[in-house]
This record gives C-alpha cells, sequence and structure tokens, in this order.
C-alpha cells in the first residue's frame, strides 16, 4: 500500500515535472491569473491553457472523480500525494470552476447516468464554464421562498423569473439553479434543474458594488425553455441538493476584500508615526493589538478544529462560528486600515492615492459584504444559538 | 444652555430641509459623481448661498445674516441628511470663523461679504500628513511668502481662498496666487479635495497664534459633527424604515428581536450624540468657556455615531446594501471621509482626556 503510494509519488513528480510549463509553477500575482475554462474563455497565457489541458486530460482537475467521467480515480492518499507534489513545485491550480468545487460532487450523487456523461467530463476539462443560480433579490437570508417559477409544459421546462448575485453568469455557459414547481409548498416545492445560458429569454446584468465593479450579475428568465431531461434529481426533491452543495461550496468569504498585501501594523508605522517605540495614537494602537490578539485566537481555533476533525471529533458545529469569527475579523482589520492609513485611504482613483490606498479603500468596502455572503452574521449567529446551544425560539 | 430652537432658528432649519429634499436630495450627489463632478456644483451652490445659507454666522455688517452656530448648525444638519455636496461647511463655517475670529478688519471687509453671498468659495487648510496634527505644522513664512503642503483641503480643489494654518499661526491665501499648486484629489465620498502645496505663495499674516487656531478647528469639528448628526439620523431611518418592510420567513425582518435590539441600540447612541452636538453648538453661540470640551465631545461621539450608523445600514439592508444602486455605500463612504476630517474619535478621546486634566 505504502509502496504503491511511494511508486505513485515517483511517478506523479516525473508526471508533473514533465508537464507543468515553467510560468505555471510562478506564483499567482492576482485574480487575473486564475483559469475559468468555457467556451468564450481567453487565455492570457498560452502556458495556462497548455497546463490546463494536460491536467483535464489525465482527470487531475478533478482528481478523486471516477475515470468513467473523465476524473482521475484517485484515491484520498494519492490526491493527498498529487496535492503535495504540486504544492512542492509550485503549481498553480490548473482550473477555477464552480463546477469543479459545487456542481460535480452533486452530479455524482444525484444525477442520473446520461446526465453524469454529459457533464462531468467537460467540466474536468475546463470547456463549460458553470454559473450558481440560488438567491433572488426576495429570497436571500430565506433561501427557500425562492419563487422562479418552472412550470411542466409537457416536452420542456418553461422557466420565468430573476436570480441574484450570480457571480460570472455573464461569463457562464451553464446555470445550475433553484427553481419553484411547488407553489403550495416551501421546501418541498423546489426543484434543482440545468440551464445553457444560451437558451433564448436568458439575459444578465453585471452588479456595481459599493467597491466597483464585480464579478457579480443579475440574471433574467423569460419565457425559457429547456429539455425536460435537465431537471436533477427527483421534481421538487431539489432543496436537498441545494443543501448538500452549500456544504462545498468553497467558502472562504472572510477573506474577500481585504488589501492583504499591507499588513495593518505596517500601514499604521508608516502613517502615524513612532514615538519611544510605540505608535504615537495609543487610542489606534490598543485596537490594532486587540485585533492582532483576536486574529491570533482564530488561527489557534482554526488548527484546533482542524486536529480534533483529525481526531475523530464532530467539529461541524463550529463552521457557523469561524464564518462569523473570520468575517468580523476581516472587517476590523479592514477598518483598522483605513484608520491607520488616514486620509491617505479617502481616495477612489486617480492622482495623489497610490495603487495600494486605493485597494486598501475599495477592500475596505469590499469587506463589508463579509459579513452577508455565504449567509449573514445574523443567520449564522442563530445556527449557533439554537443548533449549537439549543435555545429555541419561544412560540 | 438650551436645546430648543427659536422660531428664527426653526425657520431657517425648515428652509434648509426642504430645499435639500428637493433640490438635492441624494440623487443629485449620485449624479455628480456619475458624470465625474468631483463635488463640483456651481448651480446648486448659488442656490444655497442665494437662500442666505453661507452667510448663517456672518454678522449683518459683513453682509451675513448673524444667526449664530445653532442655526448653521440645524443646516448643515438638513445637509448631512441628503449629503449635500457643497462647500456650506468648508465656507460658511470654517472660512468665515477663520476670519471672524483671525481676519483684520480689512480682510473681513473684502472677504466676508463674499463668502456670505457665495460668490467666494474659502476653506481652511490644515493636515500636512495623513492625520489631523495642527500643532506639528512645518509650514514657514517669510517676507510675505508662504512655503509648505498641506493634504486633503476639504473643498480645497474649488476654494478661491485658502485659509492656511501653521502651527501658531494663519496665513491667507489666494488660490490662484503664483506658486499656489492644487492636486485635485477624487474622493471616495463623491466631494473631491485637494493636496496642495506651497512654494513662496504670497500670503497675508492674519492674527492670533495657536489658540486661535484652535478655536477655528473647534467650530469646523463642530460643525461637522452636526453634519455627521443628520448623515447617521438619515440613515438610521432609512434602515429602520427598511427593517419594517423587507420580508423574509415570511414576516418583516424588523420583527426578529435580534434586529430590534440593533435598531434601539443605534436609536439610542444617535440620541445621546445629539445631546452633545447641539449643547456644542449652543456653547459656540454663549462662547461659552468649556468650547473646546464639546468640540471633542460632539466630534469624538459624532465619528463613532456615524460609523455605526453607516455600517449598520449596509448591514441591515443585507446584500442590496452591498450594491451601487443603493444610498447605503453612499452614506459609509462620506461617513469615513467625516470621522477622519478635523480629528476622528481616537484625535479627540485623548484631546478630551488632556482638557479634563487627566
Ligand atoms: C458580495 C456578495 C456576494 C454574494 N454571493 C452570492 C453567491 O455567490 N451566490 C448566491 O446565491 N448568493 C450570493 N449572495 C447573496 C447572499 O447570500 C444574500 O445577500 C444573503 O443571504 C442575505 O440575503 P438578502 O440580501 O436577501 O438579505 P435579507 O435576507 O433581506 O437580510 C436583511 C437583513 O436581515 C437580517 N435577517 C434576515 N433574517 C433574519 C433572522 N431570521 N434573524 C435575524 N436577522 C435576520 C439579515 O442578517 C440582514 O442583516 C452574495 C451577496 C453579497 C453581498
Amino acid at each position: 500500500m505504502t509502496k504503491d503510494l511511494e511508486a505513485f509519488r515517483t511517478e506523479t513528480r516525473a508526471w508533473l515535472e514533465a508537464n507543468c510549463p515553467a510560468s505555471m509553477r510562478t506564483p499567482m500575482t492576482g485574480e487575473d491569473d486564475a483559469v475559468w475554462g468555457g467556451r468564450n474563455y481567453e487565455f492570457k497565457n498560452p502556458e495556462a491553457k497548455l497546463w490546463l489541458e494536460r491536467m483535464g486530460a489525465k482527470g487531475w482537475t478533478a482528481p478523486t472523480w471516477p475515470a468513467e467521467y473523465g476524473g482521475g480515480g484517485l484515491s484520498a492518499d494519492e490526491n493527498r500525494v498529487l496535492q503535495s507534489e504540486m504544492k512542492k513545485i509550485g503549481a498553480r491550480p490548473p482550473l477555477f470552476s464552480f463546477g469543479l468545487w459545487m456542481l460535480g460532487p452533486v452530479l455524482l450523487e444525484y444525477a442520473n447516468e446520461e446526465q453524469k456523461k454529459e457533464h462531468l467530463p467537460k467540466i474536468v476539462r475546463g470547456e463549460i464554464r458553470w454559473c450558481q443560480g440560488y438567491s433572488e433579490p426576495g429570497a436571500g437570508s430565506d433561501l427557500a421562498g425562492l419563487q422562479t417559477k418552472c412550470e411542466d409544459k409537457g416536452d420542456h421546462w418553461l422557466i420565468n423569473g430573476q436570480k441574484v448575485w450570480t457571480s460570472y453568469a455573464n461569463h457562464a455557459d451553464w446555470c445550475f439553479c433553484l427553481v419553484r414547481t411547488d407553489t403550495s409548498v416551501k421546501h418541498e416545492g423546489i426543484s434543482f434543474v440545468l440551464i445553457d445560458m444560451t437558451t433564448k429569454g436568458v439575459e444578465t446584468r453585471p452588479i456595481k458594488l459599493i467597491s466597483g465593479s464585480s464579478p457579480f450579475c443579475e440574471t433574467f428568465f423569460t419565457d425559457v425553455k429547456i429539455p425536460k431531461g435537465n431537471m436533477v434529481g427527483r421534481l421538487n426533491g431539489g432543496w436537498e441538493i441545494a443543501k448538500r452543495l452549500l456544504q462545498y461550496e468553497r467558502t472562504n468569504i472572510s477573506g474577500f476584500g481585504s488589501n492583504t498585501r499591507v499588513d495593518v501594523v505596517d500601514l499604521a508605522k508608516k502613517h502615524v508615526g513612532i514615538e519611544d517605540g510605540a505608535l504615537e495614537d495609543r487610542d489606534l494602537r490598543a485596537r490594532i493589538a486587540e485585533h492582532k490578539m483576536t486574529e491570533r485566537a482564530y488561527a489557534l481555533s482554526v488548527q484546533r478544529a482542524q486536529e480534533e476533525a483529525k481526531a475523530g471529533g464532530n467539529v461541524s458545529h463550529m463552521a457557523s462560528m469561524f464564518k462569523v469569527a473570520g468575517a468580523t475579523l476581516n472587517q476590523d482589520r479592514c477598518e483598522l486600515m483605513v484608520e491607520a492609513a488616514g486620509n491617505r485611504a479617502l481616495g477612489w482613483s486617480g492622482e495623489g492615492f497610490s495603487p495600494d490606498d486605493i485597494a486598501t479603500t475599495r477592500g475596505w468596502l469590499r469587506s463589508k459584504g463579509n459579513s452577508i455572503e455565504g449567509g449573514t452574521t445574523e443567520i449564522n449567529l442563530n445556527v449557533v444559538a439554537k443548533r449549537v446551544l439549543g435555545l429555541r425560539d419561544t412560540q | 444652555m438650551t436645546f430648543t430652537l427659536n422660531d428664527d432658528q426653526r425657520m431657517l432649519k425648515d428652509t434648509a430641509r426642504d430645499f435639500f429634499r428637493e433640490q438635492a436630495p441624494v440623487t443629485r450627489l449620485r449624479k455628480q459623481r456619475d458624470e465625474k463632478k468631483n463635488g463640483r456644483d456651481p448651480d446648486l451652490w448659488r442656490e444655497i448661498a442665494g437662500l442666505g445659507l453661507a452667510g448663517v454666522i456672518i454678522p449683518e455688517e459683513y453682509g451675513g445674516a448673524g444667526l449664530g452656530f445653532v442655526a448653521l448648525g440645524a443646516v448643515l444638519e438638513e445637509s448631512g441628511r441628503t449629503l449635500v455636496a457643497s462647500p456650506l461647511h468648508s465656507s460658511a463655517l470654517a472660512g468665515a470663523s477663520a476670519l471672524l475670529l483671525a481676519g483684520t478688519d480689512a480682510q473681513k471687509q473684502e472677504w466676508l461679504p463674499r463668502i456670505a453671498s457665495g460668490e467666494v468659495v474659502a476653506t481652511i487648510a490644515i493636515d500636512e500628513g495623513a492625520h489631523h496634527a495642527p500643532s506639528k505644522s512645518k509650514l514657514k513664512f517669510e517676507g510675505g511668502k508662504l512655503t509648505g503642503a498641506k493634504q486633503y483641503v476639504a473643498d480645497g480643489h474649488i476654494a478661491d481662498l485658502i485659509i492656511v494654518t501653521g502651527a501658531d499661526a494663519l496665513y491667507l491665501v489666494k488660490a490662484d496666487a503664483a506658486g499656489v499648486t492644487r492636486r485635485e484629489l477624487v474622493t471616495a465620498d463623491s466631494r473631491g479635495a485637494a493636496d496642495i502645496t506651497f512654494e513662496n505663495a504670497p500670503a497675508e499674516k492674519m492674527n492670533g497664534g495657536a489658540d486661535v487656531v484652535d478655536a477655528i478647528l473647534d467650530r469646523a469639528r463642530i460643525g461637522l459633527a452636526a453634519e455627521m448628526v443628520g448623515s447617521a439620523s438619515e440613515a438610521f431611518e432609512i434602515t429602520s424604515e427598511y427593517l419594517k418592510t423587507r420580508r423574509q420567513f415570511g414576516q418583516v425582518i424588523g420583527g426578529f428581536q435580534a434586529l430590534q435590539h440593533r435598531a434601539a441600540k443605534l436609536f439610542t447612541d444617535l440620541e445621546l450624540t445629539r445631546s452633545c452636538v447641539q449643547a456644542a453648538l449652543d456653547a459656540l453661540d454663549r462662547n461659552a468657556n468649556t468650547i473646546a470640551e464639546y468640540a471633542s465631545l460632539a466630534k469624538a461621539r459624532a465619528s463613532e455615531t456615524v460609523h455605526l450608523a453607516s455600517n449598520e445600514m449596509v448591514q441591515l439592508h443585507g446584500g442590496i446594501g452591498m450594491t451601487d444602486v443603493h444610498d447605503a455605500g453612499l452614506y459609509l463612504k462620506r461617513a469615513r471621509a467625516t470621522e477622519a476630517l478635523y480629528g476622528g474619535a481616537s484625535f479627540h478621546r485623548d484631546r478630551y482626556a488632556s482638557l479634563l486634566g487627566f
């Protein structure tokens, strides 16, 4: 067994050595370097294309998916070896994809054979880019209150409604979408469908955030006809799939928006001034120290949870706590940065402000979303209070 | 001390409110921004001045209304409600105060009537680094020429007259004078500002030393606190209205006790701050010896309150509050600018402690 793994490691190392292009072994310099794939994707760097093609052909963009659906067919152990070998040479992820992170796993679990054969290999190879049609203007915290209507028209489904916060919908080829198939019940009236974004009646409009342009869109469905075969799972059985998918959703949301290139202490030293080795503004100094302690407490707790999880403990109850703590931490950090940078953090664009100044300001504004996206802080605190502490609403 | 407006003050407040609501609602700021005006709206300023709002604290002998600080505070509060982008604070309060407290007779004669009429926009230039530190000025004045650099001068990009503070002196400089270079700043709050350098710029020295600089700054701080209370109040009211209408889980979200408490706490905070700001304005009109204390109290509390109110406005609106089409972001951006100007909460907490002798 371990011998096999060692053989696998040697093989993998050699393959990566031979196949990972030089520029794909350098650290990503920004969001621009992420490769999302899809029908209309324009590669900035030909080596990124090559890297994706090679990894896709081996199924190593989705190492543990079954080979019959284009995946790598690796065991969990083999995958760990692959990841560690990739890390060793600093290989970039060949593909960023909601298909890989979110949709694929639920297709494997809930889709029929035909759907798996159709969609999974294209996800693995980065040929089709997916977006997520979940939130609606009227259904955010209460996602199950969604109203996008899906009617049975005999030989097709007819879809009407609006989704919001569909990231990259304007670049996506397909959308996995929650729709209402029964209006007389709530959770039990939701189905999970797949929609080709080129279908007539699908429109997207980008959302501008308070921090500037964003990958988010509003997506409108007007009399959109989709084939009967595009429903995943059973009619009115979509909520279970929706929830399962949310578990896969990669939420490292707490970090979005901060200008992580700059440390708040360095920033304060630069702008506030030092007196006897301490920041001159003692009030700000104390608050930065408090933040640094919370940051430490957070990191230690993540480490502790990981250790407990490895030892077989149940740490699922910590997810909501970490979400709340992480969002607060990042927002506090951004506020302190803005305060430390003083009037240099009040700019929007143009001369007078450095790119770092602008990144601090924009990052601070973007961070306000951390306590909203992926479930609001209030909703997560409700979860902690109810599920973890057993505190119930009195009726 | 009184917290009640007299008839004149009440009338002025109503006039200002009606005008700003009708002629300068938040959509006007949005339009200025989208047209990349960076705070330039001369038509609006003409109308504001036409109502006499640029001369509220300027005595009648100089063409103003002589109504005092409580009256101007009420106007500024109303302007803060709809985020009016105009040099009202910089010119009608800060600039006018500088001339009133430090101007020679000739300087007053020359400038105050034109400030009162709105013909001239004045501002004060204080900070030389990223933070408010008036006593650390490195300005040099020799032979009638001024040399130095100021950062983020509020309305500095549109001002005609710049009153420049040194650590213990004040100078009057015309914005178009030789040796004055302005770099216009495109700011997050869409109001604009300027970094200004003076290189042997012709300047007139004004009366008074460090204490007068402080007295002028205290007027600016108290007036800005009034504007901030206006912004915070409006942010609060828009948000509490949303709590009454937005439905999730089959009920209005204002029905959730967790949010009820948030609104009630913010309201409490706001009311405490409002008392401080009103007391500070009143102290100015009475020329009380507690002005400095009240200025720091009002500015620190207003900073904290508008900080909280603007954050809660985004959060309690959920996703829509993060979008540019919603006004929450505009309140948030303006909040941080006003927090930083003339000293933030930490500057004023420290100053308050010093003033109280500990
Ligand atoms: C930057 C950003 C990115 C996003 N990305 C995605 C995405 O990729 N995919 C996607 O589907 N969605 C996404 N969203 C949407 C997000 O999930 C919703 O905005 C969020 O769930 C809140 O819903 P809402 O906006 O309708 O606010 P509402 O639900 O209307 O909430 C308004 C306020 O009421 C509070 N509230 C609601 N219910 C309760 C309660 N029971 N108790 C106490 N307080 C309550 C909320 O916490 C909030 O403060 C994103 C949002 C943002 C801002």
